[in-house]
């Protein structure tokens, strides 16, 4: 673009900006509340003077303006609780300043969070709900709160711990509020309330030790406990606090700026906070799923001359590791400022922050069922992470990537295939470098064993990346056979054995046909001089594979040359395949045939038959479980084909479902075209469909049918893939059994780690399904390794 | 607005990048870059090919379709291509971790595009760019 214009345009934007300012400026009032907003949210950012005049100042001018901006000032601290966890005792001190100038505000402050926390509570948004119950008690410290008054009010809160009949996922959020809270107010409660605390601290020990935890092997990024056990998050936090409670609460974490103020705020007026009780038990309400703490590292993995990394059982490890968490969670869509702000972080010089931060990230990254982030964005923090420190973050990234591979053995397949998917695209940011050399155990491993299945999945998928040629240049002479073969086009009716092939001929015609342009009935017209080996099937298979087989070999230049040729010829494989799960499998045969050796280019086409509807999901898992496909079955691309099918059936359910939901709420509006542009070939059929009177009662009967019947072959679909697993494990051990061999082989763990794989990654589907699979499939008929899988799954929600 | 709404807005906002040959007027314009699913992907190796867009940009969410820009005269790539999504999630995911890293080794930039049009996949510029 010649300069000239790309000046212009900057000056556009220019103006499209000044008249979006102009339009937010309104009258002067907002002028002060935005100051005022600004003012507070940026109190604690780096400034020349400290933070403790600057929090003095603040309180002065807001003091002034307490009665006018009252309703502002609160709804600004509210933001500032939920939004800036990390800046916690900042606000708190503050609230603190302005109570002791005015203490009308304090109260009217703690009722407001109050009124919050009840929201939160009802809308499930647990964070918030925890950013304001440790918020709160903070303030005992700041004297805003009465000591006792806080211990009543976590007392009510073990209280809903102990109700009845409820899901232990309820009691234990309860349990983690309030063993959260504790570094922050622990000290002060053991000093006001010291009896009372220890009782409830009784309680909670009570209820851990009747906890089930059966839920925990599902979560596991490994299996095993060395060199670092995964704790459950309750147990880890409760043992983090009886360690804090040992040492009297004197922890050195907790920047406690209200110690400044001890003058001012000694003599200021406490509120009672008024009794609380949270909502009931609905049988709807969704608790956060428990979770398995993460550690890739502990103090001998970091440099001897820094800073010591806390011990697993330090609290500082856990508020470190919390407020990192926050501030991924909080720039998660801005991945450099993510970056910038984790390296600025408040406390860096008491932490070997590389370290803490790089577990926190595949901490999320690895999470199960899913990470917290779209698993490419924790990609692009670590690149950037490189970026900002070049000389120290790839060295310890590095060191966390060898640890990584060293621990694959007993990591769960679905984090091994995020492993996979993270390390390929890394490489592919810094030109592929990396010391294979290190990794040459790998080759003399059995070809299922994890640190060879890593390293052959990573080949292929940066084989997709650069060139055949590009990885086989990188790489030492030695990983030969790990090379994924060049991904060519076998096309079977050429050369001399393919002339000899039933139907060559024929193919020769369809392909000059389909050149010439040819109609879809041409086609089809052409294809009945194919001969039919199985006559009584009542369809031609050789016929489907003719077709495919030439179609997608003219198509083979690229994945659009593909698509066209699908999308031209759609009809006629409609025609050839529809409602006929055989012809369906026909077609998939075909296509691997062509293709078994580019993988990418197996995935892309599944994916494109799927949402012509040319294949369907069912057919594709029969596939995946077919004999022929064996060879693969173990591999990554098989994997994610299947997972990418089910996905797309559970998204076709839910589009339904909402569907139904606009049109039964809104009868007044017609709202037809809410539906995004997902799927939209999916649902091509439906479209015609769709009547402009949408309201009528008719149409919700047809979408009632319709979400009925999408349910109903979602439930299928589900049961069978369970029932296929099963019966390949049952398989599996009774022949280990006859044979007198382990049954925990390499096949074995992979098989049941795809197995749980589904359980997580479907999870939402197949809660609904539970009590179903509990009558008709996972009985105690069948083996205890099977059913033990299905039990940890139902555990996650109990 | 929150500061999480606010933030989503900014990175989702349009670039200073617009098409020139955009037919209508520019605030039809600004209105088409905020609902699209398309990206335009700038600063291509000529040899990279549609499998390996779709492998990086694949990671972001589904990707409808791919167009690589070719040389209007010697119909070879120049270094530019659209990809389109099926959802505007999606797109935004790629704008915001995908733009401004690497495939192939260059560093590559994605902007929003208010839609493919046949003929636009041929380069305008000298170097193919457009």
């Amino acid at each position: 673009m010649p300069i000239g214009d790309r000046r212009r345009h900057t000056d556009d934007s220019d103006e499209h900006g000044g008249a979006d300012r102009k339009r937010r400026r309104g009258p002067e009032v907002n002028e002060i509340e935005h100051r005022l907003e600004n003012l507070i949210v940026r109190v604690g950012e780096k400034s020349t003077s400290s933070l403790e005049s600057n929090l003095e100042g603040l309180a002065q001018v807001l003091e002034t303006d307490l009665e006018t901006y009252k309703s502002k000032i609160l709804a600004i601290l509210k933001t500032c609780v939920l939004d800036a966890p990390e800046k916690l005792t900042i606000y708190s001190t503050l609230v603190g300043l302005l109570n002791a100038k005015n203490h009308n505000f304090g109260g009217e402050f703690v009722e407001m969070l109050m009124k919050q926390l009840r929201d939160e509570l009802i809308a499930q948004n647990y964070d918030n709900a925890l950013h304001v119950i440790v918020f709160m008690c903070d303030l005992v410290n700041c004297r805003v709160v009465s000591a006792h008054s806080c211990m009543s009010f976590l007392e009510g809160l073990i209280e809903v711990a102990f109700q009845e009949d409820i899901p232990q996922v309820r009691s234990d959020w309860f349990v983690y509020a309030v063993l959260y809270a504790l570094p922050w107010v622990g000290a002060e409660l053991t000093e006001k309330k010291g009896n009372d605390l220890k009782e409830m601290l009784d309680a909670i020990t009570r209820f851990l030790e009747q906890r089930q935890k059966l839920h925990v092997q599902m979560l596991r990024v490994w299996s095993g406990d060395k060199p670092h056990v995964q704790e459950e998050y309750l147990d880890c936090l409760a043992a983090q606090v009886t360690k804090l409670r040992t040492e009297n609460w004197q922890e050195k974490h907790i920047a406690r700026h209200y110690v400044a103020f001890d003058a001012v705020l000694c003599d200021a007026l406490q509120h009672n906070l008024p009794s609380f009780v949270p909502a009931g038990h609905q049988e709807t309400s969704v608790y956060p799923l428990p979770t398995v703490i993460f550690r890739l590292f502990d103090y001998t993995d970091c440099p001897e001359n820094g800073p010591v990394l806390p011990g697993a059982h330090s609290i500082e490890r856990f508020l470190v590791e919390e407020e990192l968490n926050w501030i991924v969670r909080r720039h998660y869509i801005d991945r450099k400022e993510c970056a910038a702000a984790l390296l600025n972080y408040s406390r860096k010089l008491r932490v070997p922050l590389n370290y803490v931060i790089l577990e926190v990230v595949f901490g999320q990254l690895f999470r199960l069922p899913s990470p917290p982030c779209p698993p490419l964005f924790y990609g692009s923090l670590l690149i950037e992470l490189c970026k900002l420190q070049p000389n120290s973050m790839p060295q310890v990234l590095a060191q966390a990537a060898e640890l990584l591979y060293q621990r694959v053995e007993t990591m769960q397949p679905a984090c091994v295939d995020r492993l996979v998917d993270w390390f390929s695209y890394h490489l592919s940011n810094f030109q592929y470098r990396w010391s294979w050399a290190d990794w040459e155990d790998c080759l003399k491993c059995d070809e299922l064993a994890p640190k060879q299945v890593f390293a052959r999945e990573v080949l292929v998928k940066c084989m997709r990346s650069p060139y055949h040629q590009r990885v086989q240049e990188i790489l030492p002479a030695d990983y030969a056979p790990l090379i994924p073969e060049k991904p060519q086009v076998h096309f079977k009716y050429s050369g001399e054995e393919g002339e000899k092939l039933l139907g060559a001929s024929v193919a020769h015609q369809v392909a000059q046909a389909i050149r010439n342009k040819c109609t879809n009935e041409e086609a089809l017209e052409l294809l009945k001089n194919c001969p039919n080996p199985d006559e009584m099937s009542g369809f031609n298979p050789l016929a489907i594979d003719v077709f495919v087989s030439v179609l997608l070999h003219l198509g083979s230049k690229s994945f659009s040359h593909s698509f066209a040729a699908l999308t031209r010829y759609h009809q006629a494989l409609k025609t050839l395949t529809e409602g006929n799960e055989d012809a369906q499998m026909v077609v998939l045969r075909a296509l691997y045939d062509l293709w078994k050796n580019h993988q990418q280019m197996m995935t892309v086409l599944v994916d494109k038959l799927l949402k012509m509807q040319i294949v369907e999901c069912n057919c594709v898992v029969s596939w995946i479980f077919s004999d022929e496909m064996k060879p693969q079955f173990l591999r990554q691309w098989t994997w994610e084909v299947m997972q990418s099918a089910l996905v797309k059936l559970s998204r076709h359910v839910q589009r339904l479902r909402a569907e139904l939901e606009a049109a039964d709420n809104e009868d007044t509006k017609e709202d037809t075209k809410e539906d995004t542009k997902e799927d939209s070939e999916m649902k091509a059929d439906d479209d015609d469909e769709q009547t402009v009177e949408s309201k009528s009662a008719d149409a919700v009967k047809e979408k009632t049918q319709k979400l009925r019947s999408a349910e109903e072959f979602q439930r299928n679909l589900l049961l069978s893939v369970f029932h296929k697993f099963t019966i390949l494990l049952t398989e599996h051990l009774l022949t280990s059994e006859a044979e007198g061999r382990d049954f925990n082989s390499y096949w074995y763990k992979w098989v049941t780690g795809r197995f749980k794989q589904i359980f997580l990654s479907q999870s939402d589907e197949v809660w609904k399904l539970c009590s179903e699979l509990e009558t008709s499939l996972f009985t105690n008929d069948i083996d205890s390794h099977i059913l033990e899988i299905f039990h940890q799954f139902r555990a996650l929600r109990r | 607005m929150s500061y999480k709404d606010q933030k989503a807005a900014a990175a989702a906002a349009a670039s200073a990048y617009r098409d020139q040959r955009f037919r209508g007027s520019l605030t039809d314009q600004e209105e088409a870059l905020l609902q699209s699913t398309t990206l335009y992907i700038g600063n291509l190796s000529f040899y990279t090919t549609e499998e390996q867009v779709h492998e990086l940009f694949g990671r972001a969410g589904d990707v409808k379709r791919i167009i690589m820009g070719i040389d209007r005269f010697r119909k070879t790539p120049c270094g530019f291509c659209f990809v389109e999504y099926y959802s505007r999630d999606d797109a935004v995911d790629a704008v915001r971790y995908i733009n401004g890293t690497r495939l192939d080794d260059r560093i590559i930039r994605t902007d929003w595009d208010a839609g493919f049009i046949e003929g636009r996949q041929y380069g305008r510029g000298k170097h193919g760019g457009q």
